[in-house]
């Protein structure tokens, strides 16, 4: 059973991009090697937190989206946990909430179609009785 | 009560009422109303069923923020008019924030 899940995690400012893409990798393959599939991976850059973590007044945010079970989750949780530069993480599912917004979205659709379909058929008829006159 | 207060309000404060008060963190719209009593008090709509904003993500700051006050905590929906679903999904990703270090668990973000 594949989920969707999302990671976000910050790790520390002063991190170079070479220690960057390793994690990166690392998680990667973490992923593929338990039968998942990463969907994306962005780097949100250098943010300001909102509290200190860990002494630190700014993160690196990351964000990886990827396909797995639960299992998975563990794992790469566990890694972050492990890994000194990660000062902070949080995953969540993510594909429940996304099948509610696109049933959400496609009810806005129909309603949009339905709201404009007989407002094309209105307008030569409104118009018919102008020319008549 | 509400007859009583009314009067009074609209003598001292001609229209308008709750222009001049600071304003709130969270019911930041303009208009939203005067939370006190002795106010009128116009009636809130929801800013997520009226702009019709479906998803309460927590990586959204800046929509988050609106809901939460300068102490960092989240503002009641009493004061924004926030409904109750909305504001449950609101609560849930402004903790979700404070998690992840996008919002303050207490006081101003750093």
């Amino acid at each position: 059973m594949n989920r969707t899940y999302e990671l976000m995690f910050i790790v520390r400012p002063d991190m170079t991009e070479e220690d960057q893409d390793k994690l990166v990798s690392t998680l990667e393959t973490a992923v593929a090697s338990s039968g998942g599939k990463v969907k994306t991976f962005e780097k949100m850059g250098k943010r300001r937190l909102a509290y200190t973590v860990r002494r630190f007044h700014d993160g690196l945010f990351m964000l990886l989206t990827f396909e797995g079970s639960g299992g998975l989750v563990h794992e790469l949780e566990r890694r972050l946990r492990v890994s000194e530069p990660v000062i902070k993480f949080l995953s969540m599912r993510i594909d429940e909430e996304q099948k509610r917004l696109d049933k959400i979205k496609a009810i806005r659709d129909s309603k949009r179609k339905a709201s404009a379909a007989p407002a094309t058929p209105a307008e030569p008829a409104a118009e018919a009785p102008a020319v008549t006159a | 009560m509400a007859d009583e207060t009314r009067p009074t309000s609209s003598s001292s404060e001609g229209h308008g009422g709750g222009e001049r008060r600071p304003p709130r963190p969270g019911g930041g719209r303009e208009g939203g109303g005067p939370g006190g009593r002795k106010y009128f008090r116009r009636k809130k709509v929801c800013k997520f069923c009226t702009e019709k904003i479906e998803a309460i993500n927590y990586k959204d700051v800046r929509l988050l923020a609106q809901f939460v006050a300068e102490s960092g905590k989240i503002v009641p929906r009493r004061l924004t008019g926030v409904c109750t679903p909305h504001q449950r999904r609101l609560s849930s990703a402004i903790k979700q924030a404070r998690n992840i270090a996008l919002l303050p668990f207490a006081g101003r973000a750093a």
